[in-house]
C-alpha cells in the first residue's frame, strides 16, 4: 500500500523537477525515491493480509516479495540508465516519472483482489510502457515498435475486458473470492460455460503481456526496437507482474484445474518450443534476448500448469533469478553497443561482443554468469529456478512437461554460448570501455547475488 | 570434516593462482596440487574400509526440502579421491615446459576441476553429485576452448552441448527419484537406495541415467564428440578428461544406476553390456587405422572404458573391482601416453604417424618409459592393465561366455594398435622431422616417474587398492541382490 502512495507522489515531484535546469538531479533522485518505495514495501512485513479500497487489493507477504522484486529490478535499471544526457531529444524527467508510475500499475496487478484492480493495474504499466518504446522521438525503429505494441496491445486489452465482463456475468463479482467460491461450486454441480469463455479470454490477455506463445509476435519486434534500457524494463518488471496476476488468478479458479491445467500446459510447451528454437537463428544479442524472454515465460508456465505446493517460491525464485541476469546481460549490452557502431547504429550483434574478455573482463565476465543462469548451470541461480520449477512440475507428477522443458534447455545453452564464446574465444577490435562506477557496482551486484543465490539458494528460503 | 577440506583445498589453492599473478601461477599451481595430494594420502592412512562412508559433513541447503550439502567417503570414493589428487599435480607439472598465454587463469582452471571432480567423488547428496557434475564441464570447456588447437571453438561446444543434454536426463531422473522418497523429501543417495519403484519406471530412470553417463565416458554410440574434443584440446585438458572425467561416468554408474534401479538393469542390462562390447571392438578398429598419435589414444581410450562399463554391467563382485582397479590404471596410463605424445610433438611439430621414425635412436629414456606405459596399456602381466582386465573379461565371460570371447579380442586388438604406435613412431629410419631430438628433460622425468613406479605397483601388488574398495562393493552388491 505504501508504495502506491509512495510512488504516484514522487512520480508527480519527479515530472516537477524536470523544470529545474540541471538534468543530473534527476537521476540520484528518482533511486532516492525508489529506495525509499522498496523501503516502505516491508514495514508491512509478516504482518498481513490486509484488504485495501473496499477489498480491492490484498497485500500479504507474497504481494510483498513480488513488490521486493519490481522495486529491487526498477532500482538496478534506472541506476544504469544514465545515457540520457548524451540525447539532445530525451526528456529524462518524463522518462522517470512514468517509470515511477508504471510501478504503480505493476503493483496494483500483483496485489490485485478485483478484476478492476487488475484491468486497472494492467492499463497503467503498459500505456507508460507504450510511451517509453517510443520515447527514441527520431529513430524510426523504435516509433514502430512503439505502434505495433500499442495496436497489439490495445487488441489483448479489449479481449481481457471481454473475459472480466464473461467473468461478472457468470458470478455476479469482480471479486477473486467470489470467482473462487464459483469455481468451487461449479466444479461440483452445474457447468457455466461463459465462466470458461471468460476465464480463456482473461487468460489470453494476461498472457498476451508475458508475450507467451502463440500471443508472443509483437515481442522481438518491439524488445528491439524499444531504447535497450525500456527493453530490460519490460523483459524483467512487466514479466514478474504478469506472472504474479496469472498466479493469483489460476490460484482462485484452482477448483476447476482440470479444466485449464491442459490449456496452459499446451502454451508452456509452445512458448518453450517457440522462444528457444526462436532464439538460435538470431544474429543480433538484443532480439536473442526477446526470444530468451519468450523461453523463460514457458518455464515459468510449467510452473502454473502444476500448480502445487512449491509453485509459489517457484516462481518468486524463478522472477529474481531471471530479472537479476536479465539486467546485467542488457547493461553489458547497452555499454557494448555504444561503443561499436554500425552506420551510427549501435551494434548489437554477437559480433560486436568479439575479442570482449581482453580488454574488459570484467565486463565479460559480468555476461558470462548471467548467460550461465539463464541457461540454468548450476551453481548459478538459474539453476536453482528451474530446480524449483521442475520440482514443482515433479510434485504434481506431470513428468513429461519436464522432459520437454529440459530438451529446450540444451537448445539455449547453444545460443546463450554464442556470445560467452564470443566474448572469450574469438579475435577483436579490443576497446577499453569506461564504465561509471556505479554502474559497474550495479553489475557486480547483479553478478554476486546470482551467484550467492546459485551456491546457497537456502538463504532466500529463510527470507520468505 | 577431511572430505570438506579435500574440496576446498583446491578451490582456494585456484583463487590463490589466479590472483597472485602470471609469474608465479605455475608454483603455486604445483603447490596447491600436491597439497591436495598429502591430505588425500592424509586420509587414506586414516581411512577404514569396513567401515563405510567415513570424514563426512552434512549441512543444510534447501532447509525445507531436506536438500544438503553433504559428502562423504567410501571405499569407492576414496579410490578415485587418490586417483584424481595424485593425477592433478602431474598434470600441472606436464604443462611447464609449456609457455601458455595467460597463465595464472590456467593453472587455477585446472585446480577448479580438480575441486569439482572431487565433489563428484565424494558426494552423497544427489543434487550436490549433480552439481559438481556438472560444474566439472565449466573449468575444462574453458581449458579447451582457450587453449586448444584451430577447430577448438566448434569442437568443445559440441562436447559441451552433447555432455550437458545428458546429464540434464539424469537431472529429471533426480527430481523424479526426489519426490519418490517418503515423508518430507530427502536427496540422500542412500535414501534413493531403499526405494522400491516399480518395473516400469525403474525402466526409464535406467534410460535416463544410461544416456547421461554413457555420453560421459563415452560408450557407443554417443562418443562422437570424443575423439575430436580430445584431440583439439591442450595436452593438460585432455589428461583432465581422459584420465579423470571419464570416471565420473564410471562412477556414476556403479553408484546410482546399479543400486537404484536393479530391476531396470534387468530389463535393459543386456543391451547396454552389447552397446559396451560395441564399443570395445569398434574403437580398437578405429585405433588401429590412425595417424595422429593423439586420436589413436583417444579412440584407444574409448575402447577400454567400454570394458569397464561392460564389467559395471555384469553386476558382479569381479566385474566392479575390475572396473574400479581399471579406472586407476586407465587413468595413469593414459595420462602417461598422452605426456609422451605431447613431448613428442613439442619436439617434432608433429604427431602423424607416417612422418615419425627412429625416436629410439637417441633417447633411451623416452623409449623405456614409453615402453613401460605402453605395455600397461596393453595388460602385460605384472602392469597395472593386467590385474584390470583379468578381473574385467573375466567377469563378462560369467555373464555371457560368447560376449566374453568377443570382449576377449581386444587384447589382441589393443597389442596391435599399440605396438603399431610404437613401432612407427619410434623405431625405424629417422625421418627429417626427428633431427636433432633431445631425451627427456628433469622436469619430464619427474612427470613420468611416479606413473611408471604407480604401474608396476599397481601390477605386482594390486591388493593394497583392490582391499580400499572390496568392503565398499559387495555393500553395493547386496543392495543390487536385494
Amino acid at each position: 500500500m505504501y508504495p502506491i502512495i509512495l510512488l504516484s507522489v514522487f512520480g508527480v515531484v519527479t515530472l516537477f523537477l524536470g523544470f529545474s535546469k540541471s538534468k543530473n538531479i534527476l537521476l540520484p533522485s528518482t533511486l532516492l525515491f525508489l529506495a525509499i518505495a522498496l523501503g516502505s514495501n516491508f514495514v508491512d512485513w509478516g504482518k498481513g493480509p490486509f484488504l485495501y479500497f473496499y477489498d480491492m487489493l490484498r497485500v500479504d507477504n507474497l504481494t510483498l516479495a513480488f513488490n521486493g522484486i519490481v522495486l529491487i529490478s526498477a532500482f538496478m535499471i534506472v541506476a544504469i540508465s544514465g545515457g540520457f544526457q548524451d540525447n539532445a531529444d530525451a526528456e529524462p524527467a518524463e522518462y522517470y516519472g512514468l517509470m515511477l508510475f508504471s510501478l504503480v500499475g505493476a503493483i496494483m496487478m500483483i496485489g490485485f483482489d478485483h478484476l478492476i484492480m487488475l484491468f486497472i493495474g494492467v492499463e497503467i504499466l503498459s500505456v507508460a510502457m507504450y510511451v517509453l518504446t517510443g520515447s527514441n522521438k527520431r529513430n524510426l525503429r523504435s516509433n514502430e515498435a512503439a505502434l505495433k505494441y500499442f495496436l497489439m496491445g490495445a487488441f489483448a486489452t479489449g479481449f481481457m475486458l471481454f473475459g472480466m465482463t464473461l467473468l461478472y456475468g457468470a458470478t455476479g463479482s469482480f471479486q477473486l473470492v467470489a470467482i473462487q467460491g464459483f469455481a468451487s461450486n461449479m466444479a461440483a454441480a452445474s457447468q457455466s460455460y461463459i465462466f470458461y469463455a471468460g476465464l480463456l479470454l482473461l487468460l489470453i490477455g494476461m498472457l498476451f503481456k508475458v508475450s507467451a506463445a502463440p500471443f508472443h509476435f509483437w515481442t522481438p519486434d518491439v524488445y528491439e526496437g524499444a531504447p535497450t534500457i525500456f527493453t530490460t524494463f519490460m523483459s524483467t518488471i512487466v514479466k514478474t507482474a504478469g506472472f504474479a496476476a496469472l498466479f493469483r488468478l489460476l490460484n482462485h479458479t484452482f477448483a476447476i484445474y482440470n479444466f485449464w491445467w491442459i490449456v496452459i500446459a499446451a502454451i508452456a510447451v509452445l512458448t518453450l518450443l517457440v522462444g528457444n528454437i526462436g532464439a538460435t537463428s538470431q544474429n543480433s544479442f538484443k532480439r536473442m534476448l526477446a526470444y530468451s524472454g519468450i523461453s523463460h515465460a514457458g518455464y515459468l508456465l510449467i510452473a502454473l500448469t502444476a500448480l502445487s505446493k512449491p509453485t509459489q517460491n517457484a516462481i518468486i525464485f524463478y522472477s529474481l533469478a531471471y530479472s537479476l541476469s536479465t539486467i546485467a546481460a542488457f547493461g553489458v549490452l547497452m555499454l557494448v553497443s555504444k561503443e561499436k557502431t554500425i552506420e551510427g547504429q549501435p551494434n548489437e550483434r554477437y559480433e560486436a561482443f568479439n575479442g570482449l574478455a581482453k580488454q574488459n573482463p570484467l565486463l565479460a565476465f559480468v555476461l558470462a554468469v548471467s548467460m550461465l543462469s539463464l541457461a540454468g548451470i548450476p551453481l548459478t541461480a538459474g539453476f536453482w529456478g528451474k530446480f524449483f520449477i521442475f520440482t514443482s512440475a515433479a510434485e504434481r507428477g506431470i513428468m513429461w512437461i519436464t522432459v520437454i522443458a529440459v530438451l529446450m534447455s540444451t537448445v539455449g545453452i547453444y545460443y546463450y554460448f554464442r556470445v560467452i564464446i564470443s566474448s572469450y574465444f574469438k579475435e577483436g577490435d579490443t576497446v577499453k570501455i569506461r564504465v561509471a562506477p556505479f554502474y559497474q557496482i550495479i553489475l557486480v551486484l547483479a553478478t554476486f547475488l546470482t551467484i550467492l543465490f546459485g551456491l546457497a539458494p537456502g538463504i532466500f528460503e529463510k527470507l520468505i | 570434516m577431511l572430505t570438506l577440506l579435500l574440496i576446498l583445498l583446491p578451490i582456494a589453492a585456484g583463487v590463490i593462482t589466479l590472483l597472485a599473478g602470471e609469474r608465479m601461477a605455475k608454483q603455486l599451481a604445483l603447490v596447491g596440487g600436491l597439497a591436495s595430494l598429502g591430505v588425500a594420502v592424509f586420509t587414506w592412512l586414516q581411512f577404514d574400509p569396513a567401515a563405510g562412508s567415513q570424514f563426512g559433513f552434512k549441512y543444510a541447503w534447501v532447509a525445507s526440502g531436506g536438500i544438503s550439502f553433504a559428502a562423504g567417503i567410501d571405499g569407492i570414493s576414496m579410490l578415485l579421491v587418490l586417483l584424481t589428487t595424485f593425477l592433478t599435480p602431474l598434470i600441472i607439472l606436464s604443462a611447464f615446459k609449456n609457455e601458455y598465454k595467460n597463465p595464472a587463469a590456467f593453472y587455477s582452471l585446472i585446480l577448479f576441476m580438480e575441486a569439482a571432480l572431487i565433489g563428484v567423488f565424494t558426494a552423497t547428496d544427489a543434487f550436490l553429485f549433480y552439481l559438481f557434475f556438472e560444474a566439472a564441464l565449466i573449468p575444462v570447456y574453458f581449458l579447451a576452448a582457450i587453449w586448444g588447437g584451430e577447430n577448438r571453438i566448434k569442437v568443445t561446444f559440441k562436447f559441451f552441448i552433447y555432455t550437458i543434454f545428458g546429464s540434464l536426463f539424469m537431472f529429471v531422473a533426480l527430481v523424479y527419484l526426489y519426490y519418490q522418497t517418503p515423508g518430507a523429501h530427502t536427496s540422500e543417495i542412500a535414501a534413493f537406495y531403499q526405494l522400491q519403484l516399480s518395473p516400469t519406471a525403474q525402466g526409464y530412470v535406467f534410460w535416463a541415467f544410461f544416456i547421461a553417463f554413457a555420453i560421459k565416458m563415452p560408450l557407443f554410440p554417443f562418443h562422437t564428440w570424443q575423439p575430436d574434443t580430445y584431440t583439439e584440446s591442450p595436452t593438460a585438458a585432455t589428461m583432465l578428461l581422459s584420465g579423470i572425467m571419464l570416471k565420473m561416468g564410471v562412477y556414476g554408474l556403479i553408484r546410482l544406476l546399479l543400486p537404484i534401479v536393479p530391476l531396470g538393469m534387468e530389463q535393459w542390462g543386456f543391451l547396454a553390456m552389447i552397446l559396451s562390447v560395441i564399443g570395445i571392438i569398434y574403437g580398437s578398429i578405429i585405433a588401429i587405422q590412425q595417424s595422429d598419435m593423439k586420436t589413436l589414444i583417444a579412440y584407444s581410450s574409448f575402447a577400454h572404458v567400454g570394458l569397464m562399463a561392460a564389467g559395471v554391467f555384469s553386476s558382479s563382485l569381479n566385474g566392479l573391482q575390475g572396473a574400479l582397479i581399471q579406472m586407476l590404471a586407465h587413468g595413469i596410463n593414459v595420462i602417461g601416453l598422452f605426456f609422451i605424445v605431447d613431448i613428442i610433438y613439442s619436439r617434432t611439430k608433429t604427431r602423424y604417424l607416417d612422418q615419425l621414425g627412429g625416436i629410439t635412436q637417441s633417447t633411451p629414456h623416452l623409449s623405456v618409459y614409453f615402453m613401460v606405459l605402453l605395455l600397461g596399456s596393453v595388460a602385460l602381466p605384472l602392469t597395472n592393465g593386467f590385474v584390470g582386465e583379468f578381473l574385467l573379461l573375466s567377469s563378462v565371460f560369467q555373464y555371457k561366455g560368447w560376449l566374453g570371447a568377443v570382449a576377449g579380442l581386444t587384447i589382441i586388438l589393443g597389442s596391435v594398435y599399440m605396438l603399431r604406435l610404437f613401432q612407427k613412431s619410434m623405431f625405424g629410419p629417422k625421418s627429417k622431422w626427428v633431427e636433432g631430438f633431445q631425451d627427456l628433460t628433469a622436469s619430464e622425468r619427474a612427470v613420468l616417474l611416479p606413473l611408471i613406479v604407480m604401474v608396476f605397483w599397481i601390477g605386482i601388488y594390486p591388493s593394497t587398492f583392490l582391499k580400499i574398495t572390496e568392503p565398499a562393493v559387495n555393500q553395493l552388491l547386496q543392495l543390487v541382490n536385494n
